[in-house]
């Protein structure tokens, strides 16, 4: 079991004549995952890759039954490809593209209201379940399949607590970028949630930064709902008010979204959080074994 | 990016947004050349791109012509430190000469993207002319908020409701709502990331309008505006943050001896906020992204040393994608090419870590090398002793 994707994902490319969708698609279709199409308008009735290139999503959907796409294209027409995932009937849209303007997504995020439609990212590595399907640029090789989930707003920082876990032979039921942008699909609570309910995730790493309350969010989730050990990182208690540390959404404004904050709410709800992230493994580590799970983990 | 205030009304004037008459001067000839419209009666603004301008004294107001060339005077040129400037202060090289102002009350009117919304949010206060930030901690039931819908943008009687909720006088409400209207137009028309009129004023003789003005533009949006790209202010960035953005770096300047170079924003800030828990400082965040080729490495290194606080270098890459041989490589080269004096600690994770360890070994630089990130801080904070 995981959560978002496994073998049986259906997932189709937009963009996949891009020189990156290009790429990420030749890197899915050799770790596994059930590549069946892709979307360049204008360039329907081609192959690439071995899979069938469509001029609309509407047009690959019908044709490939896909129910998940991923998408590379330039910033300026991302939010359009989310909208046109969203109007095919794709059931989970993972946008890897950086740079979209806020309001492109504030208008697609109103647009995804009341669809079946569930948005990853903008801004983000992608979904891997181990072993199963890698959706997004995250080095699949990294992975082991297992049970602990991971959820990250940074894609370095989502590769680093993975890789903690693996060197331990600790493997990750699924990992989950949701993107380092101010408006994005799906928070950690919606994902913290998908853990708690998933049968096959033991416990779980949540990698925060500063900016923005949704780590204060998914902390009260964890307090009132959780049942599994949560170990957690925040990025940037060492950043200056008022500067844009890389991502869109990692900016202390206002006095709001410090580090310190995010970490005591945390704390105050049983969330393990590691001084450093060289720690973010140790400290899960330590979690499982004072639960008895470590062994479980390993297995 | 922001814009002076000056710029920000020109834009407001446009969507029909009040503000007061005046104009740019550069200089005390054609500030006095403003102020003659007004009689000699004006406000002489300092314009810089940050906040606290009054109380830095960086607002003056004139009742003569001489009055208007005595402040211009002593205002270009002049260092000016406000609590948003940082100790260093920024110089005034712009004035902004406007038509006095009846003031009758001050109000506060903004304009933000609320994250956990996803819907751009209008605030007001009755409480004009302080920060919004200090409003919202002593007494946040002053401070009012209109969600708003893209697909229909700020209704009517949005803007009405703020209006009445601030006490905006009666026979006043319409053209404050219209104020406000017009401002979400500018907001989303030139897509801004935050708006803040603070002041908005109602003045003796009947009027709405934007006493000051900020507009700050979200830069992902920018190409998409060529004529506010036009107005940015190079006098008014950090000139090794604009040599970055060249080159598709992200680069922040701190305060600290240590220069940090890593692939990925969150991975970036971790490594500083690492070398700060092990007790040193950070000189800089500095992104390189997903590809760091040589070429990026070199111009990375040119501006991480061309801060010469700087007294040595950590660099943090985990290569998924992009292999640690290529890494190692492309520091090797770098290190070489911008002939590097100062220590130099590399810690290198992912694919073909091993081959890139040797790799850097094999280079006879004088780079050390660490397995974790823990180890290259502490590494790198006892070489800079």
């Amino acid at each position: 079991m995981s959560i978002l994707v496994n073998r049986d994902t259906r997932v189709i490319t937009q963009g996949i004549t891009g020189a990156t969708g290009l790429f990420h698609t030749k890197q899915a279709i050799e770790y596994g995952t059930n590549m069946v199409g892709g979307v360049t308008p204008g360039k329907g009735g081609s192959t690439v890759e071995g899979v069938p290139v469509f001029d609309t999503v509407e047009q690959a959907v019908r044709a490939t039954d896909a129910n998940a796409s991923v998408i590379y294209v330039p910033p300026a027409f991302a939010a359009d490809a989310i909208m046109e995932a969203a109007d095919a009937g794709v059931e989970l849209v993972i946008c890897i593209t950086e740079g979209i303007p806020i309001l492109d997504m504030v208008a697609a995020k109103r647009y995804l209201e009341g669809k079946g439609t569930r948005l990853i990212g903008p801004n983000c590595p992608g979904v891997i379940t181990p072993g199963e399907c890698k959706i997004g640029i995250m080095p699949g090789y990294i992975h082991k399949r297992g049970h602990v989930g991971v959820v990250s707003r940074s894609g370095t920082l989502t590769y680093e607590a993975v890789y903690q876990l693996t060197v331990q032979g600790i493997g990750q039921s699924t990992a989950v970028g949701i993107g380092g942008d101010p408006v994005n699909g799906t928070n950690f609570v919606e994902v913290l949630r998908m853990f708690n309910e998933d049968p096959d995730t033991e416990a779980v790493i949540m990698i925060g930064e500063i900016g923005g309350s949704a780590e204060e969010d998914a902390a009260a989730y964890v307090k009132e709902h959780m049942k599994k050990p949560v170990a957690g990182f925040i990025a940037g208690s060492s950043a200056p008010p008022g500067k844009r540390m890389g991502h869109a959404g990692a900016i202390i404004s206002g006095g709001k979204g410090t580090a310190s904050e995010k970490i005591a709410a945390m704390q105050n709800a049983g969330i393990k959080v590691a001084n450093t992230p060289s720690e973010m493994g140790a400290t899960l580590v330590k979690m499982l074994e004072e639960r008895n799970l470590l062994a479980k983990c390993r297995g | 990016m922001n814009i002076h205030e000056y710029q920000a009304k020109a834009i407001l004037r446009k969507y029909g947004v009040a503000v007061p008459d005046g104009e740019v001067a550069f200089s005390a000839d054609e500030a006095v050349k403003v102020a003659e419209r007004f009689g000699g009666r004006a406000v002489v603004k300092a314009q810089i791109h940050a906040g606290g301008r009054g109380k830095a004294g960086g607002v003056k107001l004139a009742k003569s012509l001489d009055d208007v060339r005595g402040y211009a005077n002593e205002l270009l040129g002049k260092t000016l430190v406000t609590h948003q400037t940082g100790p260093e202060g920024k110089v005034v090289k712009r004035l902004l000469i406007e038509s006095l102002t009846a003031i009758q009350k001050e109000y506060y009117v903004g304009l933000v993207v609320d994250r956990s919304a996803g819907r751009v949010v209008m605030m007001a206060s009755e409480e004009g002319g302080m920060e919004i930030e200090e409003v919202a901690a002593h007494s946040p039931e002053k401070i009012v908020r209109e969600t708003i819908d893209p697909a229909v943008g700020l209704r009517p009687f949005q803007a009405r409701k703020l209006a009445y909720a601030i006490h905006i006088p009666d026979e006043l409400i319409n053209k404050a709502a219209a104020f406000m209207s017009a401002l979400y137009r500018a907001f989303v028309d030139n897509d801004c990331a935050i708006v803040e009129i603070n002041p908005l004023v109602v003045t003796g003789d009947g009027n709405v309008l934007a006493l000051d003005a900020k507009l700050n533009f979200d830069a992902n949006a920018l190409y998409r505006h060529k004529d506010i790209l036009a107005l940015r202010d190079l006098d008014e960035e950090d000139p090794r943050d604009v040599e970055a953005s060249k080159f598709d770096l992200t680069y922040i300047a701190l305060h600290g001896n240590i220069g940090c170079l890593v692939n990925g924003a969150g991975l970036a800030m971790a490594t500083m906020d690492t070398i700060k828990f092990y007790g040193g400082e950070p000189a800089n965040f500095l992104d390189v992204g997903g590809g760091a080729s040589e070429e990026k490495v070199t111009e990375a290194f040119k501006i991480i040393l061309s801060d010469s606080g700087v007294k040595g270098i950590l660099v943090n890459i985990f290569g998924g994608i992009m292999k640690c041989d290529v890494i190692a490589n492309a520091v090797v080269a770098a290190s070489r090419q911008v002939e590097l004096d100062r220590p130099l600690v590399v810690r290198l994770e992912g694919t073909n870590v091993d081959l890139g360890k040797q790799i850097l070994q094999a280079s006879g630089l004088k780079i050390a090398s660490a397995d974790s990130l823990a180890e290259a801080a502490q590494k790198i904070i006892e070489l800079v002793k």
